[in-house]
């Protein structure tokens, strides 16, 4: 089915923004171009959830213009608190639309790290940007919101380790957002080239009570062979927002690629991510927590692709459903032909705090060769009347018990991310939703 | 002196009667032992003092130094003072042991009196190589992929932590080998005194030969019908119970099984 869109922006207004960003020339092309099929490709169809009526394409403004920072003292006391106080990492901010932030170590500086916004990076670092940039990783044809973000991404950051560097300490990205009328088009790219290693932790904070814009977001991630990337995020994006966000891995021979992802949105979300175990002997770890309350319908997809021999994946997701909000989780384990023992493991748990949230867990298999192994496990349930009884036994009220047992079900990932402050925040922001 | 009582007890659970008139007095500096055979009522004694969800006392009262412990929700009778040693302890993911022990010790306090994370530690360490636990048991997360020992001994670690006034222990020696058996007698005998009262339930003499119970008793068909000393518990051991049965004519001991 083709739907003629009419979009908000013209093709004079998508070359004019390139232009006023400095973008390479190129970029300016590419994006002319993913905006005539942003208006004929059709929408994407998540399983389970029907978006036909969700509103991915109309928004308030295109860009808003943000104060800059020039020290990490100036951000929000919610935004410093998630940077590490005792050391200073490697950060860039990104205020809602403007680049507002960015430090990159001396070190890592000399050692060929390229940390810097999106638009920059398609100026100074063109060939490796084209190469990368929605080619083997998220496609602009995919659907009409792949093509959208192509033409109207108007945020991001572009990482690169290059070969044989192992960059120690955590790269850290944060997105604020504290305007409503802001719409979020991030593009996110990290490379890593062969033997390097990185962990990357970005976060969404947005304050706003309620937002007018969209997200539409998109994470492209490469390991080169032998490479390991660790990806770590906590999306927290304000109520009104509806979301799409798709992040995505290519790996090399004997790379790795692992994902902890807290999902917190307070607003309708389709999250996909999905990992391409392309390099024989290379391994993808996923980890996903998620919190739905209120009236929220979000949909999340969580697949591991292998193409390549002795590949392993592990995809982990746990839910919290509460109040009125639905929550699907899909997992996919895909083996392809020729992918000669590989492993595909998932598992998926949801736990439903009231009798009105919906949750609902899909495991799937698709396997096109014979010898391999794979396994699934999933549940949707409430919380155990019998663990409850444990903790009460021992004094504690039951409203305690159950933000215990809450807790310890989301533990598994919420443990996994790099950053202290991250995961601190992730606990807060968890303990806030679930209460 | 407290003293726990239970008088003229019946207890359902799905509609089952299982407890049929239980009596039983239990003071502090007072330990006893309940013994019987399988499906008599003695778990379903246990879980009802704590006030299980699944389990209905129809008729009956218990009380704590006067005080309606059936009018408690369960971690009100917690706070109160009693404690049960489960037989099958839940797992609970995420949820460090230490984490979980602090939250039950500060439960029982007011709050700014939290007991302070060095003298919670210290005392930990202590209770844990008295009951020679590893030292990576406080970090692992509430009874996941513990062994049947290693859960029970965890039920003692919890109980002198906590310090109950009146804990009753469900089997707490099923499954044990000889040395964790030695080791949690050594914790329970070390929680006897003034200030403490204890109800054992269990199949084996075995147990008591390491904890001389001050009282023995005996259940049947969801009653206590025996109690006498510590000799009682050797008498069931080289007699059985068939002399018990004859005695008072019973053919069948149990209730319908316990769950």
């Amino acid at each position: 089915m083709t739907v003629e869109t009419k979009l908000a922006l013209t093709e004079q207004d998508v070359r004019s923004y390139s232009a006023k960003m400095n973008e390479a020339d190129w970029m300016a092309d590419f994006r002319a171009d993913a905006l005539v099929r942003a208006g004929q490709l059709p929408m994407p169809k998540p399983d389970k959830t029907k978006i036909d009526k969700w509103n991915f394409t109309e928004f308030p403004a295109h860009t808003v213009e943000s104060t800059v920072y020039a020290s990490l003292d100036e951000l929000s006391e919610e935004a410093r608190a998630l940077v590490d106080k005792e050391q200073q990492n490697s950060i860039y901010v990104q205020h809602n639309n403007t680049p507002a932030y960015l430090f990159l170590s001396e070190e890592l500086k000399a050692k060929g790290v390229i940390m810097t916004d999106i638009f920059t990076a398609s100026r100074e670092h063109s060939d490796l940007v084209k190469k990368y940039f929605m080619t083997d990783g998220v496609k602009v044809d995919e659907h009409k919101l792949t093509a959208l973000h192509a033409a109207l991404m108007n945020g991001g950051v572009f990482v690169y380790v290059p070969k044989n560097v192992v960059v120690e300490e955590p790269i850290q990205v944060l997105f604020l957002h504290d305007d409503e009328q802001a719409s979020l088009f991030n593009h996110v790219l990290i490379v890593a080239e062969a033997n390097s290693s990185v962990t990357y932790v970005e976060n969404y904070l947005s304050t706003v009570e309620e937002a007018k814009g969209l997200a539409n977001i998109v994470a492209e991630v490469f390991t080169g062979d032998n490479a390991q990337i660790t990806y770590g995020a906590v999306d927290v994006l304000a109520k009104g927002f509806t979301t799409y966000v798709n992040r995505r891995g290519v790996t090399g021979r004997d790379s790795r690629i692992d994902w902890a992802l807290g999902l917190m949105n307070d607003g309708d979300t389709i999250s996909e991510n999905i990992t391409h175990l392309v390099g024989n002997g290379s391994h993808c770890d996923m980890k996903t927590v998620v919190v739905g309350r209120g009236k929220q319908r979000q949909n999340f997809t969580t697949e591991i692709v292998h193409w390549g021999t002795d590949t392993e994946g592990f995809i982990l997701k746990h839910g919290v459903v509460k109040e009125e909000s639905t929550c699907i989780f899909n997992g996919i384990g895909r083996i392809a032909k020729g992918a000669t023992r590989a492993n595909a493991v998932q598992e998926s748990r949801v736990l439903m705090l009231s009798e009105r949230a919906r949750g609902d867990a899909n495991p799937i298999l698709l396997i096109d060769e014979d010898d391999v192994t794979a396994g699934h496990a999933a549940s949707v349930g409430r919380v155990d009347p019998m663990q409850l009884f444990y903790l009460m036994s021992r004094g504690i009220k039951q409203q305690e018990a159950e933000r215990l047992v809450i807790h310890g079900f989301l533990a598994p990932v919420v443990s996994k991310l790099p950053i202290e402050g991250v995961k601190k925040q992730l606990t807060e922001v968890i303990e806030r939703k679930v209460r | 002196m407290a003293t726990l009582e239970i008088k003229d007890l019946y207890v359902e659970i799905e509609g089952k009667k299982i407890l049929k008139g239980v009596d039983l007095t239990i003071n502090t500096n007072e330990i006893h032992a309940i013994m019987g055979p399988n499906g008599t009522g003695k778990s379903t004694l246990a879980q009802a003092i704590m006030g299980h969800p699944k389990y209905v006392v129809t008729s009956g009262t218990i009380t704590l130094d006067g005080e309606d412990v059936l009018e408690m929700a369960v971690d009100e009778r917690a706070r109160a003072g009693i404690f049960l040693g489960m037989q099958y302890p839940s797992e609970i993911t995420g949820v460090t042991n230490a984490d979980f022990l602090r939250s039950a010790i500060n439960a029982k306090r007011e709050e700014g009196d939290e007991i302070s994370l060095m003298k919670f530690i210290r005392e930990l360490d202590s209770k844990m190589e008295f009951l020679e636990m590893d030292e990576d048991m406080a970090t692992r997360y509430l009874n996941e992929g513990f062994s049947g020992g290693e859960k029970k001994r965890n039920e003692i670690l919890q109980l002198t932590m906590l310090k109950p006034k009146f804990a009753v222990l469900d089997e707490i020696d099923s499954g044990l080998d000889i040395d964790a058996l030695k080791v949690v007698s050594k914790g329970i005998n070390d929680m006897r005194g003034e200030e403490f009262g204890c109800l054992i339930i269990t199949h084996y003499q075995r147990l008591l030969d390491y904890i001389t119970p001050d009282k023995v008793h005996v259940m049947m068909q969801g009653k206590v019908v025996k109690s006498g000393g510590a000799e009682l518990a050797h008498k069931l051991e080289e007699q059985g119970y068939d002399w018990i049965k004859e005695e008072l004519g019973i053919e069948d001991e149990t209730v319908e099984l316990e769950v």
